[in-house]
């Protein structure tokens, strides 16, 4: 077996979702390149090629491949693609835009979301919300699967894979980067905070999210949200946890003013443990959280940060 | 311009799902069926587009069994035009629905195609950009906003770390996010007005189009089911739980 990952990368750096997306591929076994392409990506690629059970880091840097758009990266790994017998990607919105390209073009189905491995061709992944698990076996010759990073623990950084250039260059009339607005946060990723708190409607207004900032400079947390807590305008959309979010599963996942609509549980109920703070007992949310605190969150809130 | 909406027939997404007991898929039998979330979003910003006279007919096509013509008039009731159903009973998974789509969007030459970004069911998050690869057109997916000026389109999608502009040369093909729009009720006039509106049907051997997939499901299980845990009385006591009893503090 011969395994290709495309590395997500975040503002030319490596991202920490491609070494879950080798783990991956170490459980499927076989021989592992990482594709790093992008513009001025040496530094990522001598990242990946530290990664654990890399065996070469093949890098395209290229102004074409720059903000990683679908069209020239879809086309980048179809040429790439021969002789690999599965190509691998994060689930993140770079792999989920860009792989089904490739599937398509070798005529291959795509597995979306893998989160774990029975076998080379056999692997489980959520439907309907997470509200089921599939077991799906593919004959296809080549696998194309994106992976739920939850699912597969990093690989360290022991490894030393040789670094190739490629020098495949494709055009791309079709598609242009305008600009982008990243929300900037001295906080951890969402995607890899240890711990995570999260509000709701419940916060009231988006002024109210900072009562959720000292606890989580106490604790080293990510902030998330719910969707009707970014639908309202309180926090941006990159906050969203749920189905149609970021997927999360930290030791410790404090949602507060979250009733706990399933499309939200989709994207934590696989963390360690699980508080709830909200002022209705039966709200949703109580039946997933190990520890639920009946209250008033503009009370409870401000005592919890005073006595982390 | 033409715009060709995709619309799927799924859940309601209100609909608390149920594994068969002998595991072979997901029991769907008298569960309420409803148009995909994100396709509803690609009706109406559709039907926008015609409103603010950038579209000059709106196609809704939908591949699926017979019942799913519901949802296409359900399409119509929200403004499309006309409808086209490829009626199948069999399986058509992300890629057999693209090439069939494909085929259609040949027939039909619209300027701009307009999916949803994920179904509710399958949660593949696939077709769309399938769609385009296979078209050998531009994408933009996940769109929370969709300009068109002159011969492109700008296409804002939700990303990652946030938002990125992309500026498309048209056809393209664009894939729904939650943001983009909120979706009109149909009244009960426009129902009425959308039995009225054509609807071709067609099936895949039509359009020349192999459903099967090598893809096959060979078992679905509920997920480890959490158990609820414990009430505690006061942010002194879930302190201590956290602290001593579940150390993660
Ligand atoms: C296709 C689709 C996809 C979706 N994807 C997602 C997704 O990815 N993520 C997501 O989160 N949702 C998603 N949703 C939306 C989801 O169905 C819910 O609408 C949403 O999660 C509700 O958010 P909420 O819990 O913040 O709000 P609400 O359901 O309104 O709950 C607010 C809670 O706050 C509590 N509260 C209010 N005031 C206080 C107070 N002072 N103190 C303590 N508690 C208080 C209330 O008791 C209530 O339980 C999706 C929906 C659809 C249809
Ligand atoms: C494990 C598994 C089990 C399945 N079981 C069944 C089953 O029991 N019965 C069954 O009928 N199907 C079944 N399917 C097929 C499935 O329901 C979908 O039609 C197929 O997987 C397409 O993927 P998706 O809808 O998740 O695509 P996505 O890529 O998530 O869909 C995105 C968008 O593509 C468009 N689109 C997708 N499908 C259609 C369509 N049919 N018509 C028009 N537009 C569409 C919509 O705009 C949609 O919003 C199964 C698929 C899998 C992978």
């Amino acid at each position: 077996m011969s395994i290709l990952v495309l590395a997500d990368l975040h503002e030319g750096q490596l991202a920490g979702a491609t070494a879950h997306v080798v783990a991956a591929a170490k459980a499927i076994g076989g021989d592992i390149d990482v594709l790093v392409a992008g513009e001025g990506v040496q530094a990522a690629a001598e990242a990946a090629a530290k990664l654990d059970g890399v065996s070469k880091v093949r890098v395209a840097d290229n102004a074409v491949y720059a903000h990683q758009l679908a069209e020239p990266m879809g086309a980048l790994l179809v040429e790439l693609a021969d002789g690999y017998t599965h190509v691998l990607a994060s689930a993140s919105t770079t792999g989920k835009n860009v792989l089904p390209r490739l599937a398509a073009l070798k005529d291959v189905s795509q597995l979306s979301d893998v989160l774990a491995v029975d076998s080379a061709d056999t692997f489980k992944r959520p439907i309907y919300a997470g509200n089921a698990i599939a077991t799906v076996k593919s004959d296809d010759a080549l696998k194309v699967i994106t992976v739920r990073t939850t699912g597969f623990d990093a690989v360290g950084d022991g490894g030393s894979a040789t670094i190739e250039a490629v020098d495949t260059v494709v055009d791309n009339a079709q598609s242009s980067f305008v600009k982008q607005e990243l929300a900037e946060s001295d906080r951890p990723e969402l995607g890899g905070a240890k711990v995570v708190i999260s509000g709701g409607r419940g916060m009231g207004n988006g002024e109210n999210f900072k009562l959720l900032d000292g606890i989580a400079d106490k604790l080293g947390a990510a902030i998330g949200a719910s969707r009707a807590a970014v639908d309202a305008g309180f926090v941006p959309n990159d906050m969203q946890v749920g189905q149609t979010g970021k997927i999360v599963a930290p030791e410790l996942y404090i949602a507060v003013g979250i009733s706990g609509a399933i499309q939200h549980l989709a994207g934590m109920k696989d963390s360690k443990v699980i508080v709830a703070i909200n002022k209705d007992d039966e709200a949703p949310i109580f039946q997933v959280a190990d520890y639920g605190l009946v209250g008033d969150l503009f009370e409870i809130l401000p005592e919890l940060e005073s006595k982390l | 311009m033409k715009v060709l909406v995709a619309v799927k027939r799924v859940i309601d997404y209100n609909v608390k799902i149920r594994v068969k007991a002998d595991h072979s898929d997901v029991d769907l039998t008298n569960v309420k069926m409803a148009m995909n979330p994100f396709c509803e979003i690609a009706v109406e910003e559709a039907v926008r587009l015609k409103e603010k006279g950038v579209a000059t007919e709106v196609v809704a096509v939908t591949v699926g069994p017979k019942a799913a013509q519901e949802q296409l008039r359900t399409a119509l009731a929200l403004g499309a035009d006309r409808a086209i159903h490829i009626e199948t009973d069999e399986r058509a998974e992300s890629l057999a629905v693209a090439k069939l789509l494909a085929k259609v969007v040949d027939e039909e030459q619209p300027g701009m195609v307009i999916l949803g970004k994920q179904a509710i069911d399958t949660d593949n998050n696939q077709t769309g950009q399938m769609l385009a690869a296979l078209t050998n057109l531009p994408q933009g997916t996940f769109a929370s906003e969709v300009t068109v000026d002159g011969d492109k389109v700008h296409v804002t999608r939700e990303i990652d770390g946030g938002l990125q502009t992309v500026a498309l040369t048209l056809p393209a093909i664009v894939t729904t996010d939650l943001r983009l729009n909120e979706p009109r009720y149909a009244k009960l006039p426009d129902i009425m007005k959308a039995k009225k509106k054509p609807m071709d049907v067609k099936t895949p051997a039509d359009l020349g189009v192999e459903v099967a997939s090598k893809v096959s499901l060979l078992k679905v299980e509920s997920p480890a089911e959490r158990k609820g845990g414990i009430k505690v009385a006061s942010v002194d006591e879930l302190i201590d739980k956290l602290k001593n009893e579940a150390k993660v503090l």
